[in-house]
């Protein structure tokens, strides 16, 4: 029952992933572009969430409704400006500019909030607390609230992208942007809304990573753009529900790997990740290597 | 083009290309005047001096393999820091059985080039930003398993032995001149590389990969053999980081920072070109001292101008230079001469570089 306990939060672990994951998907899968800094911005996102809570004392399970717009708009004007330029003159620019903004914000939360973690609504009594099925499995409220987010930004993502004229533009663009352009499509806004919903996905993951652990300036390369990396291509490049599924097999991996040594949580995640970069490089939804 | 075949037509016994304006002579003896200068250095400054120079090696030896990997090859990898880190664990595992550091070193870095083969089998699966974080990922794996050995200090490190032998001012001279040596080596290396067949593959490729493998370039073997010399030269240095700094810890050996130190240098002083990562270096290494006592600013503001340059200027500093004044310190392009019309470069295309 040990095992059960654990696969479960290992489940639940896994809706966090697929979290820091959306956006990062999504931004590749429209614009092609490979942000480096999304992992620094999501914890851009949760320190606006800290100093929101801090300054309007809205509820901490309620302060994404006023953290998710601030980060749209950060998102639409980055891409409007700095990532539309850098998409411009190529790929290897895109990378480069990227990874510059990744080591910039790093350093400069760490040189305005110093390297001290902090929590997003420490004492909450809904994030401490926890319900029990029989008398081994406890199930938190926290995890369970953040994995049925990540399924319902799943979901109203594949509900706009399929359904929506927003998201139909956004599926003509990723096809292919000149094509759309001569339909009378401003490409470049809608890159930029891309990026604002990206963002709020962003901003949504790193809200929960701040809720479920502690916010710290290097988490954000260390745990969150690598953990979401690693749950894209476990899960298959460019697949929504696949994202899904890797964060799951990423947090599931995880919490085995923590059971056979405390040490080996992360180290058995990332073997997982290898283990499917050698044998299905094409993921584990994708039917065809891209 | 057609420039090319016009004079050919015209005076085909009166043109010639060479790979220089000037006598090749005349920047082989600058370069060795410049060397020679440099080895003498310790006997003419303060220890304090050679330490930063020590500094300015390590972050150009890296530049260099980083400008092979991202500048021609179009591998923008981001876990370089794992070739850094396993080169002065290197040095620290051969320390540690009795091994004299300064003769670990070179054996650390092939050591570090043969990790790199199985490293490039796993990675060379994923384009561009795929593979940068691929790497990011690699590097993130390779100190988890490290600090599990207690043999080599855990997550803390260990002290690197070998060295106390040495007396207090032979040490820095010693690791100054070691240095010194990696970073001949590794711009010799660059040269060498960028004038033969493989440069010119790697010239295609850095141009455009679709007419490279069109026109028969082995990308994926060129990409491969790049990507082991930069885990050479990586190690090197981070070999040489391990001997410098007297100790080797897995947070610092493998941090991200190196990686941002090599790819800012470049992109500030010139990808593509060899000249680039001297100039980047030397910025980098200024702004360093300069802002030294404000913690992490440097690293920001160099990473802002690193910004700021690939998107305004991305040819770099040296691309500026070379604009105005069509220079080469390191003749690896090829310029076509004509008797009746004075020189005209038949240079490398420019355009499309990035895309």
């Amino acid at each position: 029952m040990v095992w059960v306990n654990d696969i479960i939060q290992g489940i639940l672990t896994g809706g966090l992933y697929a979290l820091f994951a959306c956006g990062l998907s999504l931004m590749f899968g429209v614009m092609k572009v490979v942000n480096l800094a999304h992992g620094d911005l999501a914890v851009v996102g949760g320190y606006i969430a800290i100093g929101v809570i801090t300054v309007t004392h809205v509820p901490v399970l309620w302060s994404f409704v006023i953290v998710v717009p601030i980060m749209a708009v950060l998102g639409y004007v980055l891409q409007r400006t700095l990532i539309q330029a850098a998409l411009d003159r190529g790929v290897l620019t895109t990378l480069m500019v990227t990874f510059g903004l990744s080591v910039v914000i790093e350093n400069g939360l760490l040189q305005f909030f110093t390297a001290n973690s902090r929590g997003l609504g420490t004492g909450n009594a809904f994030i401490t607390s926890s319900f029990s099925i029989g008398s081994q499995i406890t199930i938190a409220y926290l995890p369970l609230t953040i994995f049925v987010a990540a399924v319902v930004v799943l979901l109203g993502l594949q509900y706009f992208l399929t359904r929506s004229k927003y998201g139909r533009l956004i599926r003509a663009v990723a096809d292919d942007k000149e094509a759309a352009q001569l339909c009378g499509v401003d490409y470049r806004h809608v890159f930029g809304i891309a990026a604002a919903i990206a963002f709020g996905t962003v901003a949504l993951a790193g809200m929960a990573y701040g809720m479920s652990s502690q916010l710290a300036p290097t988490i954000g390369t260390d745990t969150i753009l690598l953990f979401a990396f690693a749950a894209v291509v476990i899960g298959g490049l460019g697949s929504l529900w696949g994202t899904l599924l890797g964060g799951v097999v990423l947090g599931v991996a995880q919490l085995i790997g923590a059971q056979i040594n405390s040490q080996d949580e992360v180290l058995a995640g990332y073997i997982v990740f290898l283990a499917v970069l050698v044998f299905r490089p094409q993921g584990l939804t994708v039917r065809r290597a891209r | 083009m057609s420039m090319v075949t016009e004079t050919t037509a015209r005076s085909a016994e009166k043109f010639r290309v060479t790979r220089s304006r000037r006598n090749v002579a005349w920047t082989g003896a600058g370069a060795l005047v410049v060397v020679v200068v440099l080895w003498r250095l310790p006997y003419l400054v303060y220890a304090g001096t050679t330490t930063i120079m020590v500094q300015a090696f390590e972050v150009l030896t890296m530049a260099c393999m980083w400008n092979l990997l991202a500048g021609y090859a179009g591998l923008v990898s981001v876990g370089q820091q794992a070739f850094v880190g396993l080169g002065a664990y290197g040095v620290l595992i051969l320390a540690l059985h009795g091994i004299s550091p300064f003769w670990a070193l070179p054996v650390s870095a092939i050591c570090c080039g043969v990790a790199a083969f199985p490293l490039w089998w796993l990675v060379s699966r994923l384009r561009s930003g795929y593979f940068a974080i691929a790497t990011w990922v690699l590097a993130a794996t390779i100190p988890l398993i490290i600090v599990r050995f207690s043999a080599l200090g855990s997550g803390t490190g260990l002290p690197l032995p070998g060295l106390s032998g040495i007396s207090s001012t032979m040490l820095p001279a010693d690791t100054y001149w070691i240095g010194l040596a990696v970073t001949v080596v590794a711009l010799a290396t660059t040269y060498v590389v960028m004038r033969g067949r493989l440069g010119l593959v790697l010239t295609a490729i850095r141009d455009d990969e679709v007419a490279a493998r069109s026109s028969g370039a082995r990308v994926g073997l060129a990409r491969m053999i790049v990507f082991v010399i930069a885990g050479i030269g990586c190690g090197a240095a981070g070999a040489l980081v391990a001997i410098s700094d007297l100790q080797v810890q897995p947070t610092s050996v493998f941090s991200i920072q190196w990686t941002a130190e090599m790819a800012f240098a470049v992109i500030i002083g010139g990808i593509g070109t060899i000249e680039g990562p001297i100039i980047g270096t030397a910025v980098f290494i200024v702004l360093q001292q300069e802002l030294a006592q404000y913690n992490a600013w440097y690293l920001i503001i160099f990473g802002l101008v690193a910004i700021i340059v690939a998107l305004f200027a991305r040819r770099g500093l040296w691309g500026l230079v070379d604009e105005y004044a069509h220079v080469r310190l390191f003749p690896v392009g090829y310029w076509l001469w004509t008797g009746d019309e004075g020189r005209r470069g038949l240079r490398w295309r420019r355009g499309g570089r990035h895309s």
